[in-house]
């Protein structure tokens, strides 16, 4: 009997270490041999443990999957309880456009025959019969643009690396994905981590750098788990090292761990914290490309755009871009995530409106109560309530609207969120975790808190100093998280006036 | 009970110290590496670590301090036998973190940061575990846990405090 069951960081809070331990329990007493495979997720959180039987008619699904309910599963797995059908049939996967996780949740992370039987290392079979400027290229004309949040293009960057001159250049993959809302990093990482390496490798080949770095939060224990191994897999196999895949070319990584602090996914600070510095920010220019890391050109780009390049060299720049709207080509992996029904991983082509998403695919709250906003983007990104729900998904439709789309986490609240506790709390999480450089996030976000208490004791003059405080960590900060802590803050104030006069219509 | 949480000092800590830092000095940004290393063996830092790893890398005392001091993750004394962190991040707080935190506090008799008396159990904060689509979320002693309510959680505080 072949099952599959996630090893993915959230099935295992859920419960997924008893399930397999029950699993190899019952078949040993029944005297069944069992080859349990620990994929990834498919990203459906709300059905993990998801259990996947493999028939000659596909793999079935079985979830949430209980210790309690494993007995039955041998009785008769048609017949049980739980049994949700053929996985592909899955209305929730069945609607999506998997490419960037196309394999995730379906492959052994770390089995590399696997990978490869799985369209795995043909972008990088083709990218190294290409040349350089064909290589930045083909990714240029793909549309892909930094999934970090940032949404520069990536092609661009590789350009500007790929010319520098320089004897020593580098690929950085920033993988502190600190923001709340967020796990597609991890998700794939732990689910399929060779896509990551074949996408750095060949952003190695294309700028002519022959050492990479991830740099993974600490908080992903599973997922610096299995990159290192993914690594040191890759090295034995000959992917990594002098000589990628039998080459002339090298390209050797090694995965690096972050110690907590949230500015580090802000990429100059990645850097200093990289070379062993405080994570303090850089003030741009120099801008990394050029001068990056000990100050030689660097490629810092997130995982998931990383992890996009290996298909695009697969499929071919035009078959990516032809998925999305406007200037937002390809797709995105939507995590949708807080109190909603349906919660986890929907990757689709950009121009889903904020409604599809939380209401027909999230299937609205968990609560059962209504919507009351959505914050997109992680802690920097902005409230958004019921009226902008028709915003199609995408960079500029999201930044037309006061908003971003950031590394597309949405955490939905229902209409118990209190808008100028979250207001407050933005400012208090920039206080903590400012890395202190520069005054207007330091000192801006110590007055911020002071400023939303006063508001919240019902004094009405502090609204206008907290919006001209907004505006100067707006523009007076050196990187995001001053300058975009007013996106929550504002968004809060703008569109849920009637949480800041609370305190005020009580004192009247 | 002050035994466990006095921080580790003497020549073997600048010995084994001096020994991790070799091995580390030829990479690119050892430092780092470095101190998860020694918090890994140590379960902290400790101050009598700093000189070694100065003199090691060629540094100065206050670069070391600088850096260790920066990150949340770093210790200056050694933690509880146990260490509960519990996620206080939005997708967390829109299904309830805040109360059951307060009630963690409560029932531990614990401010954030705080270890108990008799060196059991560790309080602590995080911000964001990625397990945001099955919220609440809380990690003890690396292991995690979701769709935390009031009832799994004092089942957790329980082990927390075992």
């Amino acid at each position: 009997m072949k099952l599959h069951l996630p090893a993915d960081a959230a099935a295992k809070a859920l419960g997924a270490e008893k399930v397999a331990a029950a699993l190899k329990a019952e078949a040993q007493k029944r005297g069944i041999a069992l080859e349990l495979i620990r994929n990834g997720s498919r990203g459906m959180i709300w059905l993990e443990p998801l259990l996947e039987l493999a028939t000659p008619q596909g793999r079935f699904a079985f979830g949430p999957m209980t210790p309690e309910a494993v007995s039955a599963f041998f009785d008769d797995p048609a017949a049980h309880p739980l049994a949700l059908g053929r996985t592909e049939d899955l209305p929730w996967l069945k609607r999506q456009t998997r490419l960037t996780f196309a394999r995730c949740g379906v492959i052994d992370p770390l089995d590399l025959a696997d990978y490869e039987a799985h369209e795995g290392l043909a972008g990088l079979r083709r990218a190294l019969e290409m040349e350089k400027p064909a290589l930045v290229q083909e990714v240029t004309e793909s549309g892909l643009r930094g999934r970090g949040g940032a949404g520069f293009p990536t092609g661009i960057k590789w350009k500007t690396v790929s010319e520098a001159p320089g004897p020593k250049k580098y690929i950085v993959c920033n993988a502190d994905e600190g923001d709340s809302g967020t796990f597609a990093d991890r998700i794939i990482m732990e689910g399929d981590p060779f896509t990551l390496i074949e996408g750095m490798i060949i952003a190695g080949l294309a700028t002519g750098a022959e050492q990479g770095y991830v740099y993974i939060r600490s908080e992903y224990p599973d997922a610096v788990n299995v990159m290192s191994k993914a690594v040191e897999i890759g090295r034995a196999a000959g992917l990594l090292g002098r000589s990628v895949l039998g080459s002339e070319r090298a390209f050797d990584m090694e995965v690096r761990v972050g110690a907590g602090a949230y500015v580090c996914g802000e990429e100059t600070s990645l850097l200093n914290s990289l070379e062993g510095k405080r994570g303090i920010v850089r003030a741009k220019p120099p801008l990394p490309a050029l001068q990056g890391f000990l100050g030689r050109p660097t490629v810092v780009n997130n995982v998931i755009s990383l992890a996009t390049v290996p298909i695009i060299l697969a499929r071919g720049a035009q078959f990516y871009k032809d998925f999305g709207i406007g200037r937002s080509r390809g797709t995105i992996p939507l995590q949708i995530a807080g109190n909603v029904r349906y919660g986890g991983l929907f990757e689709t082509a950009f121009g889903l409106s904020l409604r599809e998403i939380v209401e027909d695919i999230g299937g609205g709250t968990a609560s059962g109560r209504p919507v009351k906003a959505v914050q997109i983007g992680g802690p920097l990104g902005a409230y958004f309530p019921q009226a902008l729900f028709e915003t199609p998904f995408g960079y500029e439709e999201y930044a037309g609207q006061g908003g971003l789309i950031g590394h597309a986490g949405l955490v939905v609240f229902d209409d118990r969120a209190d808008m100028l506790q979250m207001a407050r709390f933005a400012m208090e999480f920039c206080a903590v975790e400012s890395c202190g450089k520069c005054t207007p996030c330091r000192i801006g976000a110590v007055r911020g808190v002071e400023t939303v208490d006063r508001i919240a004791r019902g004094d009405r003059r502090a609204v206008g100093i907290l919006k001209d405080l907004c505006e100067t960590m707006k523009s007076g900060s050196l990187c995001a998280l001053g300058g975009f802590t007013p996106y929550p803050v504002m968004s809060a104030l703008t569109h849920f006036p009637e949480d800041f006069a609370r305190a005020q219509e009580a004192a009247e | 009970m002050t035994l466990i949480s006095s921080p580790a000092s003497g020549p073997a800590v600048s010995a084994r110290v001096s020994e991790i830092v070799a091995a580390n000095a030829g990479r690119e940004g050892p430092l780092l590496p470095i101190l998860h290393e020694i918090q890994q063996e140590f379960g902290h830092v400790p101050e009598d670590a700093v000189q070694v790893i100065a003199e090691g890398l060629n540094l100065g005392r206050a670069e070391v301090h600088g850096v260790i001091s920066f990150y949340h993750d770093f210790r200056k004394l050694p933690a509880g036998r146990h260490v509960l962190k519990i996620c206080r991040a939005e997708a967390c707080q829109s299904m309830g973190s805040e109360a059951l935190g307060e009630r963690a506090r409560a029932k531990l008799g614990l401010d954030w940061g705080e270890t108990s008396a008799d060196g059991r159990v560790t309080l602590e904060p995080i911000f964001c575990l990625g397990l945001c689509a099955c919220a609440p979320a809380a990690m003890l002693d690396g292991e995690l846990r979701a769709r935390l309510d009031e009832a799994s959680l004092d089942a957790l505080l329980k082990e927390a405090r075992a």
